[in-house]
């Protein structure tokens, strides 16, 4: 099992929630994060004074799925959410030793 | 029958008459009660209009200061408003319009008289026309208002009882004071000082108390760090905006209000043009902030265009009447021209001022003042620099002298940790939005 961890423009997560319903993952979890990679920040002024904003508001995106559906997973969100401009986020994937679906106390491939 | 409720808040107590009067009524006389019925309505909902005038400061600065300091600027906003009341019915309206011995040394008393009698007020023929309970609760609110615009200029970083002990100083005596020098009928009335609904007596004079309060209180930590002016962002824009509409609409109640009568077709016709001028004056600041944002930032900054709007508001307030709406709408733009640059200056001379108070209040508050010299024909321009000069000489070092005894005694400022966590908790133990708390 894969943990899919996806940092998106937050205009893309609806885009992004639909196609990966169409390929078959059935869950997420979205959390509304702050960050700068290679795009920095950007300048604005307040009240005649310059400030630079550092951490630009993104969108991560947080997936389990089975080893085998993690490269398609990751070539979905891809397509999805790329604009070609700067700031279209990154992708990690990471090894999941362990899944447990609390209800029922399925565990892994069963519990995703 | 005529009934007639008589006040006396100097005994505490309210002790009703009805006495039954056999005669007949005569037109006149019923013409008087009529009159006399709107004049004091007209008053009692124009001051309940500037009461109002109270939330639009507090969500204001609610906007405009950080998350972490909301819960207190509001306290403070609230507070203050309630000393006042209690403050001004204590001994702030009588030293404003009590017995003064020359013009210069006002009298001094204690809470409020009784009101107008029925008979005196028909015998006056119609020149006492509202009741006296009607002015002072309009007064009032205006002292409210004063000391509202400190609030903004000291916010995040003064300790909160400080605070609260100056308002007590400002709301009875310090603003009274000035108060009975033009509108009690003291020496700058009769210099022929011109400030129809207080650009000096009320803003000039906020102003002035909130700036003698910040040089002696210091910025906020790391505004100017690094020798640069940092940007620190207020926290909730749609509460300033808000504040904004509620303070522009207060101003009906304290520009319209001041006209003090309505129940003629000349005095509707001046209220029509006081209410027309005030609003025309608040667009036209808006406006010009707003471009002059646009074209000197490049972005619209929305904060400079309500500054432009109150600024507007602060500049046709000395002088709403005189002016065709036209030429009031040009009083606002220069006031929205003023204060844009003047925030920027503040800042460059370090001054923290977060909300923009002392620009707006202060700065703009004397152009209004010196605008009457040239909206009305009775204004002359040395009388209104005399009333500038001698308000502000008064209220700033009336102010710097209370500001200093209040830090000697009790200090001004809270600890630099205390500022980093934010008032909210230091203070008032709450927080504005608390997000994660548990109940066990």
């Amino acid at each position: 099992m894969k943990k899919i961890e996806a940092i998106i423009k937050p205009f893309k997560l609806d885009d992004l929630k639909e196609a990966l319903h169409e390929l078959g993952v059935h869950g997420m979890t979205v959390v509304e994060v702050k960050g700068f990679g290679r795009q920095k920040g950007h300048t604005e002024i307040y009240r005649g004074a310059e400030y630079v904003v550092d951490f630009i508001p993104k969108i991560k995106v947080e997936t389990i799925v089975s080893s085998e559906m993690a490269d398609k997973v990751v070539e979905t969100i891809m397509n999805t959410v790329r604009t070609g401009k700067i700031g279209d986020g990154k992708i990690f994937v990471l090894p999941v030793e362990k899944v447990c679906r609390i209800r029922t106390g399925e565990t892994d491939n069963e519990a995703l | 029958m005529r009934k007639k409720t008589f006040f006396s808040i100097t005994l505490l107590a309210i002790a009703a008459a009805t006495p039954a009067f056999a005669e007949e009524t005569s037109v006149g006389d019923t013409l008087i009660n009529l009159a006399y019925s709107i004049d004091t309505f007209y008053f009692l909902m124009s001051g309940a209009l500037v009461m109002w005038m109270a939330a639009g400061f507090a969500m204001l600065e609610a906007g405009l200061v950080r998350g972490k300091n909301t819960v207190e600027i509001l306290t403070k906003n609230i507070a203050l408003y309630s000393i006042a009341c209690i403050m001004y019915m204590f001994v702030g309206y009588n030293i404003m319009y009590g017995d003064g011995a020359n013009g210069f040394i006002p009298g001094l008393s204690f809470f409020l008289g009784a009101d107008n009698a029925v008979d005196d007020v028909l015998k006056s023929g119609g020149e006492i026309y509202y009741s006296g309970l009607s002015d002072f609760f309009f007064q009032v609110v205006f002292v409210a208002t004063a000391m509202s615009i400190v609030s903004g200029a000291v916010a995040e970083r003064m300790k909160l009882w400080s605070f609260l002990t100056f308002a007590v100083v400002m709301t009875g005596f310090i603003y009274p004071v000035e108060g009975y020098w033009k509108w009690g009928g003291g020496f700058l009335d009769s210099l022929d000082f011109l400030d129809f609904a207080g650009s000096g007596v009320v803003h000039l004079c906020g102003a002035s108390a909130a700036i003698a309060g910040v040089l002696l209180l210091g910025a906020r930590k790391g505004k100017y760090a690094g020798g640069r002016v940092n940007a620190i962002p207020g926290a909730n824009l749609p509460l300033a905006t808000l504040g904004t509409f509620i303070l522009w609409l207060g101003w009906f109640g304290f520009n319209g209000g001041s006209e003090l009568k309505i129940s003629n077709i000349e005095e509707a016709n001046a209220v029509s043009m006081v209410f027309v001028n005030t609003n025309t004056a608040a667009a036209g600041g808006l406006v010009a902030a707003l471009i002059l944002s646009q074209l000197w930032f490049g972005k619209a900054d929305l904060t400079m265009a309500l500054n432009g709007a109150l600024a507007g508001l602060v500049a046709i307030t000395a002088e709403p009447l005189t002016p065709s709406p036209l030429l009031a709408t040009m009083v606002g733009v220069i006031g929205g021209l003023i204060v844009v640059p003047s925030i920027v200056f503040l800042d460059k001379a370090k001054i923290d001022d977060p909300v923009g108070a002392i620009s707006v209040h202060g700065v703009v508050g004397i152009w209004g003042l010196i605008a009457v010299a040239f909206t009305n024909p009775e204004g002359s321009l040395i009388a209104q620099l005399t009333g500038i000069g001698v308000i502000f000489a008064w209220v700033f070092g009336a102010s710097f002298v209370t500001w200093l005894i209040i830090k000697a005694v009790m200090g001004i400022r809270i600890s630099e940790e205390e500022e980093q966590e934010g008032v909210d908790i230091s203070e008032c133990g709450l927080e504005a939005y608390p997000e994660f708390t548990t109940n066990k």
